[in-house]
């Protein structure tokens, strides 16, 4: 098998991944990275992502209120020493990819802009007209190619994790378009390897998002943390889940139930304000989880809109007029009148919640770091926590920043740190084991269970039972669902067995780690027994801090449910309190 | 190694017949063979214009040939469509921007309409 | 929901089994509002797994699923069944070598976006304390366009050009090199001009804009190389009329 030998291996090559390599290059020109993607970087779902990223910069702003918003709307779940961290390399962050040619939206004076968001009581989300993650991804490509230290290897999938002497030594990987497996030797390896939402029927993300990275460290013993928490993002096109960014109503968009209520003022979030006019954190400006959970309630009242698609409350953007549509929301309006024949400068537009971001990943602290020496991790696939149950619209792009460069630098650290010597022969034949795995694959004979057959009974199951609000009841039944998926994979023969871009197999693979992934949502949802941020339970309605003010930690099992435990939330200077998004106090 | 990718070949000659608007690009491009044949035409009257009086009769009378009728207008047509075609890009190749704007193409390609007829006004006007 | 029972001829190459490519059709029953990549989705899970092709986000963003849909440069997401008839064609994209199926080797394609530099060159440094560079909206009007290209290639698709004289830097990569030309922050234009107005550069191309008219994203390509030509030629005559004045 072929190695390659560098200092630092990034898997994945979306916003995280991109930054941390662009910081270890900067930070050392001799050292070695090489960038591991199962696409071409510009195709990582970074490009997406259209609101913006959030960052204090205006003089009406300040760190605190960041903070405070971030901790609140992650309904105290969050580690606030990682928030305070965050918020204060955020505007860094920020500025620096505008000094590498982010085309930022600008105010007239020719300063940045910011636009209002969910969950935050001063607007200080940056944003790229609406297409911010689109923007951000490219950017962040282009400067890369300023480096030649960075190497890519694109279309690679990542496979196992090789660890040796208790430390992370590298990965294998397989070369997409040979079909050969590579041996990558590292002295540090960064996971970026994004969420999996894919897991799920009705989402935004896109095809590759099927949790490979979570799954690559899980099954390397790294627990995953806080998997239960899975956020539906509001505002998605029924037919297709494609995204309508949450900056249609922080230019001020309204949601509007059959009757033409607005109706979030029936869920503590009025009282209603203007049209037009959107009063942070209230209304439509209201947390993503708290919004969500508002559909849910209208469609069992029956106040949604029945369409071909599906039940549907109304997006209305037609007071904000054409201008301004075409100014900040170019790309909504495209995406509607493309996928669903309707203009939002003519008339509403239906939409539902469809999943969109997992707030729990790889448990990593404050430093990027996993319990693992010299694997970290950065981006939607870890968990450090600043999002805790529930994360705020545009700080997640800002997370792929600061934490992609926070990686580096730990990862940079490990690696002068001076290390123990490799016992290449150890990892030789530990990369060998991975191959062999593969390779049954190739020599299992075709049974009654198909990938897709499989992808869809977990999807089916997953939405019943660990959808916006889930019972203990339906809970048990997904985990044992999942459970049997499970062993039912472990007999998945391949139809194609052919070298050359094997998408099968592919599929097989994604397959499996969204399997491992989903059982750890399924089973940590379960075992909460509280509501909390994303995580609604109708049999245990209230937030209990008495004894789950702390994140679950999944450890992996390759044939049984994996094992819990538990770790207290860091609490510094924000006490748990009351989530309140209702205008009436102000 | 497995791998074998596999490389479909553009005909060389006749790569243009298989898009319409690569017809339309070609019919385009042919239309410089004609302005060609004109410019060429156009040195033949400066030539017998430096002959003398006579010579240049001669030449005035063979573009009053039936042949020479027909040439004449098939530049025309010809040229007619070339400047047309190069009308309609111009605003890509030269956009200009005023502030945030943009102006319309439309309005870049109608002040070439304009300016066309109003030089060949002139130089008609002034030729007879 | 209406139905339509669609044959979807879709050119299939495997370099281990096929010594050329080969049609293969498929009956597939179509939603009236599924794209051309739903079709394809059906294939792969219902009738065919062997069946190859890249996709992710399924809303013309990602530009992963560049195909020919009945000759035609198209993205796959973004092909409406809609508008077409019964039989549909679909090939992998046109003057890239074919890896297997409708999938492509794009190398070339990297190695040119890469050789014109587009990333930001400053004009002049400044440290991140002193905050963000000042640009005013009009000056983000002048590359905004040019900032959209998801790199799907279609652009190289249509281009005949490309297709005839495969040195052809290209419509996108092109396009990208003007993008950071015009940013009012950029300093770094004549490092980007020995490749960019070199012979393979803008000069290779005639003009034939096919590549802004595939464009999904509105792009305008072409445009964006006839600027650079214009821009490069003054600047030619100002090098060689009037050398005493400086760029």
């Amino acid at each position: 098998m072929e190695i390659i030998k560098t200092d630092v291996a990034i898997v994945g090559a979306g916003g995280a991944g991109l930054r941390a390599a662009i910081a270890l290059a900067e930070a050392d020109p001799k050292i070695r990275i090489a960038l591991i993607s199962k696409v071409y970087p510009m195709r990582s779902h970074t490009c997406a992502a259209e609101g913006g990223a959030a960052g204090v910069i205006k003089p009406d702003d300040s760190l605190d209120l960041h903070f405070n918003d971030t901790v609140g709307g992650g309904d105290w779940l969050c580690d606030q020493d990682a928030v305070e961290y965050f918020i204060n390399e955020a505007p860094k962050e920020l500025i620096q990819l505008e000094h590498w040619g982010c085309p930022w939206s600008r105010e007239p004076d020719g300063s940045v802009a910011v636009r209002p968001f969910g969950g935050r009581k001063i607007k200080r989300t940056w944003f790229a007209a609406d297409k911010s993650g689109f923007h951000i991804l490219h950017t962040l490509f282009q400067t890369s190619l300023k480096y030649p230290t960075i190497q890519r290897f694109d279309e690679y999938y990542a496979t196992d994790l090789l660890v040796d002497d208790g430390r992370c030594q590298g990965f294998t990987a397989l070369e997409i378009r040979s079909g050969q497996m590579k041996q990558f030797q590292a002295q540090a390896v960064i996971i970026a390897g994004g969420g999996g939402g894919r897991m799920f029927p009705f989402t935004t993300n896109g095809a590759i998002k099927t949790g490979d990275g979570m799954a690559l460290a899980y099954r390397a013993g790294v627990p995953l943390k806080d998997m239960e928490f899975v956020q539906y993002h509001p505002t998605g096109l029924p037919n297709t889940g494609i995204l309508l960014t949450e900056g249609c109503r922080g230019e001020g968009g309204i949601l509007v139930n059959k009757h033409g209520r607005r109706y979030l003022q029936d869920y503590g979030m009025g009282p209603e304000t203007p049209v037009g006019q959107p009063v942070l954190k209230t209304m439509e400006l209201g947390p993503r989880d708290r919004l969500s959970q508002a559909f849910w309630h209208e469609q069992k009242k029956g106040n949604t809109v029945s369409t071909k698609w599906g039940d549907c409350v109304l997006l209305d953007m037609r007071h904000l007029g054409e201008k301004k549509i075409n100014e900040r929301l170019p790309f909504v309006r495209d995406l509607s009148i493309s996928y669903l024949g309707m203009d939002p400068v003519k008339e509403p537009i239906p939409i539902r919640p469809v999943v969109h971001y997992m707030m729990g990943g790889i448990h990593t602290d404050i430093q990027a770091a996993t319990p693992l020496p010299g694997l970290f991790a950065a981006g939607e696939c870890a968990c450090v926590s600043i999002n805790g149950a529930n994360r705020l619209g545009s700080n997640s792009l800002t997370e792929l920043l600061v934490f992609g460069r926070r990686a580096a630098l730990s990862a940079i650290a490990h690696v002068q740190s001076g290390l123990a010597t490799s016992n290449d022969a150890a990892l030789a034949a530990k990369a060998q084991d991975s191959e062999n795995r593969i390779r049954a694959l190739f020599a299992k004979s075709q049974g009654t269970d198909s990938i897709a057959g499989l992808r869809k009974e977990m999807m089916h199951t997953m939405e019943e039972g660990a959808g916006i609000y889930r019972t203990g009841e339906e809970l048990a039944k997904t985990c044992d669902k999942i459970a049997e998926l499970r062993q039912r994979y472990a007999g998945i023969a391949l139809h194609d067995k052919t070298s050359v871009y094997n998408t099968d197999l592919l599929q097989a693979l994604e397959l499996g780690s969204m399997l491992d992934c989903a059982e750890a949502v399924a089973v940590g949802a379960r075992d909460r027994t509280e509501s909390r941020g994303a995580h609604q339970r109708l049999d245990f309605t209230a937030r209990d801090d008495q004894n789950f003010l702390k994140h679950t930690l999944a450890y992996y099992h390759p044939t049984e449910p994996p094992r819990l435990d538990y770790l207290d939330v860091v609490i510094t200077k924000s006490q748990p309190g009351v989530r309140d998004y209702s205008g009436a106090k102000k | 190694m497995s791998r074998k990718p596999y490389l479909r070949e553009v005909p060389k000659t006749t790569w243009f017949l298989r898009q319409p608007r690569y017809m339309r690009y070609m019919a385009r491009e042919v239309t410089c063979i004609f302005i060609f044949a004109y410019t060429f035409l156009l040195i033949c009257a400066l030539g017998s214009l430096a002959d003398g009086p006579d010579a240049f009769q001669e030449f005035l009378n063979s573009l009053r040939s039936p042949w020479g009728v027909l040439f004449n207008l098939a530049v025309l047509v010809v040229t007619a469509y070339h400047s047309l075609s190069w009308f309609v890009v111009t605003p890509q190749a030269m956009p200009i921007q005023r502030g945030e704007e943009f102006v319309p193409g439309n309005i870049i390609v109608n002040a070439h309409y304009g300016a066309w007829a109003v030089v060949s006004l002139i130089i008609l006007i002034w030729g007879m | 929901m209406s139905e339509r029972q669609i044959q979807l001829e879709v050119l299939r190459y495997n370099p281990e089994t096929d010594s050329a490519p080969r049609f293969q059709t498929y009956a597939v029953p179509c939603l009236n509002e599924w794209v051309v990549l739903d079709a394809l989705n059906y294939v792969k899970e219902n009738l065919d797994p062997t069946l190859s092709y890249r996709w992710s986000c399924h809303m013309a963003v990602c530009g992963s699923c560049g195909m020919m849909i009945n000759g035609e440069p198209k993205l796959g997401c973004k092909a409406f069944i809609h508008e077409y008839g019964d039989s549909i064609r679909v090939e992998p994209l046109a003057h890239f070598p074919i890896e297997r199926d409708l999938v492509t080797v794009v190398e070339d394609f990297i190695a040119k976006l890469a050789s014109v530099k587009p990333y930001l060159i400053p004009r002049e440094d400044q440290p991140i304390s002193a905050g963000e560079f000042k640009q005013t909206p009009a000056e983000l009007m002048k590359f905004k366009q040019y900032t959209l290209c998801i790199n799907c290639m279609l652009c190289y698709a249509a281009c005949p050009q490309y297709g005839l004289v495969p040195e052809f830097v290209g419509p996108a990569a092109l396009a990208l090199a003007h993008r950071y030309n015009q940013d009012s922050r950029d300093g770094g234009r004549d490092q980007r001009q020995e490749v960019v107005a070199s012979d393979e550069g803008v000069w290779e191309c005639s003009f034939v804009g096919a590549c802004s008219e595939v464009c999904p994203k509105h792009v305008d390509p072409a445009g964006a190389l006839q600027q650079i030509k214009v821009a490069s030629t003054i600047d030619w005559y100002k090098e060689h009329l009037m050398p005493w004045v400086k760029k």
